[in-house]
């Protein structure tokens, strides 16, 4: 489009609404036209970003009822009690559009966005993890973006005190263009501190407090995150915001001192939509009105709009509803943590949000037109005419015949898997991060979920993210439903039990009815899989439009989980306990290699599909690895995903520096026992005496368990037996049954430099 | 009665409530210490604890040593009491020259955060006489500006009184060469990890005990370094016997 033809388009296309949303305001403002001011408003709040307007019927289809729940979606974050008086505030969003313009400063206010959702809940924020996602890391592109995303989150992270102890680092070639950056937090609180973000009491004041407001991130939620982009446009630039990690930490505690003294009637922060946002939002939720004195919100910098003022994304500031009574104590907290602080508005009975300046009312609307009376979109989803990929001339196309595993060395496959740039050790990455400050990690970054413990109680949190993009691509519902499984498995391997979910839906252009059968198909998954296992979904984030010029992104159902330990004494890791003790597989392997990483390594499109997941397997395998946890059973618990069993077992060894003898039998391919990646499997070990009982409580739950071999020594040996094995040994000319033997510091040196190599920080 | 000992608070400190649970397990009576107060209520001993004092913009330390407690705690200093500085609280402690030298970036330019393992070069001091061994100590940095520097003059002069806290170790105890990327992460020049000031009662170390005070964080290491602190502060409040000098 030419700038002619720009700036003919009318205001409401320019600022990202259809002609039929422009009907849908007008029905809502009593037929009359929106002014320009009215109109931004609407763009913000009416953008995919806040609106849900494409995904809001597919969301309430997902359970949100559960044990404890006390807060869930619709809330900042979703607030699930953990006995003592305590609860555990947590929530996942993404900050994908603004890190693929300005990677540090995209991650880093999408720590601080996260931040400000569980701290206005009541909650101090105690731990983060990062959920990030890009393309091909030999691009020197992708190096930019992974160097300056994690610089951000470390950044951001680091100085406002919080620990960054887990997340994920994922490479895939459809992420170049749209890298994801999802992050999640999770926050503690005194169940009777809990905050909710209304505006209740016509004729309290509406108090905005932090940093001014500035010309920074106007439109961020309607320009960046609610549009198919199109590479990296310098234009879009001023779109994303810039974070103050130091701002952040003084609003952090000047907040929850706030809360702690009873002084607000209700929080909540600035993020996507600006004050128009917090405004209507909070007026809404306790069914008032918000007058706002445009005058009196505090500047950056001078001759502001009120349009700019009103839908600004500065950061780190916060709006509360205060009692006039109590204007005073809140004005000195404020300013013993030197913030900026100022009453902007009256809460009002008369249900509008509106603006005025020098006394001239230049907007009112409805406050539920902008929240949730907002438009909802009916999208149509359909699924792609089922592609295969044409088999290469000359190749056979017997699914297990596609990859090279007749007559591949195991061996040397595992090292390669090892090296590889997803499954490879993250410590470059997460030394970036402090993951201890707080002085709760017990288990940091690196080795599976991270367990946090509460302070005061012998209990301890649990959490994890996981994402399976992989098999998400080849089927959206499995790959949301596995990802459900996988995060829900490692918090109950740990002998946690899973409170409940977070997730954040990154999904292509809801227009495109490929897209949107995606987006239905993983909500679809994402249901199923949590009420199998028993799980609520108390919040989230939906992300539409992660596309760029080479396409749309694998969809991507990106799942938080929090869970509880009630006795940290209880807790198990993945690694090797103690020389001597039995190592049991327990779960059956399936076939399919498809979406593993096994396949990308070979560089094959398989044929064999990826393998299945049955929920009500999952369901008792969970519950049946806490049962044996709990009566003492276990050593160690490892779950069986990204490299399959032979990764697994390499990791266990590699994190306790104890090798390991095994047998495998292989029923046909080698492949599939040793490297897929079917779902449903825990390497359990135990001491030699509590083998028979682990091996009942599996029965008990109708879990297979067979014994492996014993942990001990220095290398990690996989003698492959059975019919499948013999194959593959002959193949390769070799008279003796295969057999896996590396030792455990060469399996260490590969894992150990996969990442700087792939990514070019060293040679 | 548990003595009491002042954590200060700055805007942007953010290990503070760590400081201040390690303390108070180490049977102490942790007491806040806001930045714009001017005396220090009577604490026998202060610890300036970890964060971004002030955002660390500029450079790290260098507002936090201009406000009013940072007077207080340098007359507190120079009359003998006892100061220790943590990470953030150290880089104060060196921008206020009450401890020598200075903390730069890490040598390879990123915030570095692990476990490392230090040792005392001196078991006889304030800080360090709960210590039972020479051998290392296991706990972690958290940190971006942590790569001692001093003149090579100064370096000796430290050697040569011990004045020298702790060094960084590698995996057989012996003090990490300054190339040692593994051992000594930062690059600190002679792997100096933490030092004292001239009279033995300030001292500055970069990794955090008061994160390795407890079987449960899987260090218990840092503990005997506060409880050195915690009772050097009870005989300072309650003199009998004189306080352990620089030897």
């Amino acid at each position: 489009m030419t700038v002619a033809e720009r700036s003919i388009e009318p205001l409401h296309r320019r600022l990202g609404l259809t002609d039929d949303e422009l009907d849908a305001i007008r029905e809502r403002l009593g037929g009359r036209d929106p002014n320009d001011l009215e109109l931004a408003m609407f763009s913000v709040m009416w953008s995919e970003h806040c609106s849900y307007k494409s995904s809001k019927p597919l969301l309430r289809t997902l359970p949100t009822a559960g044990e404890g729940v006390v807060a869930g979606p619709g809330e900042n974050a979703g607030v699930i009690s953990i006995g003592d008086g305590l609860a555990v505030a947590f929530k996942i969003e993404s900050h994908n559009h603004p890190s693929a313009v300005e990677p540090y400063q995209g991650a880093a206010t999408g720590v601080g966005g996260i931040l400000r959702d569980i701290f206005t809940m009541g909650a101090r924020p105690i731990a983060v993890l990062d959920a990030l996602r890009f393309g091909d890391p030999t691009d020197p592109r992708t190096r930019h973006l992974v160097d300056g995303v994690v610089r951000g989150v470390g950044g951001y992270g680091n100085c406002v005190g919080v620990p960054t102890v887990g997340g994920e680092l994922v490479f895939d070639p459809s992420y170049t263009g749209n890298p994801l950056v999802n992050v999640m937090a999770i926050g503690l609180l005194e169940e009777r501190r809990l905050t909710l973000a209304a505006a209740p009491g016509p004729g309290n004041l509406v108090v905005l407090f932090g940093s001014t407001t500035g010309r920074d991130g106007i439109g961020g939620a309607s320009v960046l995150a609610s549009a198919t982009f199109t590479h990296d446009d310098p234009s879009k630039r001023p779109s994303v915001q810039v974070g103050d990690p130091f701002a952040e930490k003084l609003l952090i505690e000047a907040s929850l001192e706030l809360i702690e003294g009873g002084l607000v009637e209700g929080l909540q922060d600035l993020g996507a939509g600006g004050i128009t946002c917090a405004t209507s939002e909070t007026a809404d939720r306790a069914g008032t009105g918000i007058a706002v004195d445009l005058d009196a919100i505090p500047r950056r910098e001078p001759d502001m709009e009120p349009f700019e003022v009103m839908i600004s994304e500065s950061q780190e500031r916060m709006c509360a509803a205060v009692r006039p009574e109590r204007w005073h104590e809140v004005r000195e907290v404020c300013a013993r943590w030197g913030l900026p602080v100022a009453i902007i508005g009256r809460v009002t009975d008369d249900g509008d949000l509106t603006v005025t300046s020098n006394g001239r009312e230049l907007a009112r609307v409805p406050a539920r037109a902008l929240t949730s009376d907002a438009i909802v979109h009916e999208r149509i989803g359909n699924a792609p005419p089922h592609r295969r990929a044409a088999p290469a001339p000359g190749v056979s196309i017997d699914p297990s015949d596609r990859l090279p595993e007749r007559g591949m060395d195991p061996g040397a496959v595992l090292l390669a898997l090892l090296g590889s740039a997803n499954l490879a050790s993250r410590r470059p990455v997460f030394e970036q991060y402090d993951s201890t400050v707080g002085a709760d990690t017990i288990v940091g970054p690196g080795r599976g979920a991270a367990v946090l413990r509460v302070k005061g109680t012998t209990r301890a949190l649990v959490a994890t993210t996981d994402g399976n993009q992989a098999v998400g691509a080849l089927d959206p519902y499995l790959g949301a439903a596995l990802s459900v499984a996988e995060a829900t498995r490692n918090v109950s391997i740990t002998g946690a039990r899973p409170l409940g979910v977070t997730n954040c839906l990154n999904y292509g252009d809801p227009s495109r009815p490929e897209a949107f059968w995606q987006l239905q198909e993983g909500v679809r998954g994402l249901a199923d899989a949590c009420r199998a296992l028993g799980v609520p979904v108390t919040g989230g984030n939906v992300s539409l439009y992660n596309e760029s010029p080479a396409g749309a992104i694998a969809p991507t159902a990106e799942i938080g989980v929090v869970g509880l330990l009630d006795d940290v004494a209880m807790l198990v890791g993945p690694a090797f306990a103690e020389e001597g003790d039995a190592i049991l597989l327990i779960g059956e392997v399936t076939p399919g290699l498809s979406g593993s990483a096994y396949a990308a390594l070979a560089g094959a499109a398989v044929e064999d599909g990826p393998p299945g997941l049955d929920l009500a397997l999952e369901a008792a395998l969970q519950s049946g690895i806490r049962e044996a946890i709990a009566r003492g059973l276990v050593a160690s618990a490892q779950d069986v995903s990204g490299g399959g069993l032979a990764v697994a077992l390499a990791e266990s060894a590699m994190w306790s520096g104890l090798g390991a003898t095994t047998r495998l039998a292989v029923a046909n391919s080698p492949a599939v026992e040793l490297f897929g990646e079917s779902p449903s499997r825990i390497v359990v070990t135990c001491r030699p005496r509590f083998a028979p009982a682990l091996t009942l409580v599996a029965r008990q739950h109708g879990l297979s368990a067979e014994a492996l071999g014993t942990v001990g020594g220095n290398r990690l040996v996989i003698e492959l037996t059975g019919a499948g094995a013999t194959g593959a040994a002959e193949e390769r000319g070799s008279r003796v049954a295969d057999a896996l033997e590396v030792p455990v510091a060469d399996l260490r040196h590969a894992w150990d430099h996969g990442l700087p190599r792939a990514l070019g920080w060293e040679d | 009665m548990p003595v009491r000992i002042g954590v200060v608070v700055f805007p942007g400190s953010n290990c503070d409530r760590d400081t201040i649970h390690a303390l108070a397990l180490a049977g102490a009576e942790p007491v806040a210490l806001w930045h714009e107060q001017a005396s220090l209520d009577g604490v026998a001993a202060v610890v300036l604890p970890g964060g971004f004092a002030y955002g660390d913009y500029l450079r790290a330390g260098v507002i936090a040593r201009f406000s009013p407690v940072m007077r207080a705690v340098a007359g507190f200093a120079g009359d003998g009491g006892l100061v220790l500085g943590i990470c953030n609280g150290f880089q104060v402690l060196a921008e206020a020259g009450l401890v020598p030298g200075a903390l730069l970036r890490n040598r390879e330019l990123r915030f570095l955060g692990r476990e490392v393992a230090i040792a005392p070069e001196r078991l006889d001091t304030p800080f360090t006489h709960a210590v039972a061994t020479h051998g290392p100590l296991r706990m972690p940095i958290a940190h971006g500006e942590g790569c001692y520097f001093a003149d090579p003059a100064t370096l000796d002069a430290l050697e040569r009184d011990g004045r020298v806290l702790f060094r960084y170790v590698d995996p057989d105890g012996a003090p990490a060469a300054e190339d040692d990327r593994a051992a000594n992460p930062n690059g600190s020049l002679r792997a100096i990890a933490g030092v004292l000031n001239d009279a033995g009662n300030v001292a500055g170390l970069m990794p955090h005990p008061e994160r390795a005070a407890e079987a449960i964080l899987g260090s218990e290491d840092g503990a005997a370094i506060i409880r050195s602190l915690v009772e050097s502060a009870a005989r300072a409040a309650n003199p009998v016997p004189a306080a352990v000098g620089t030897r």
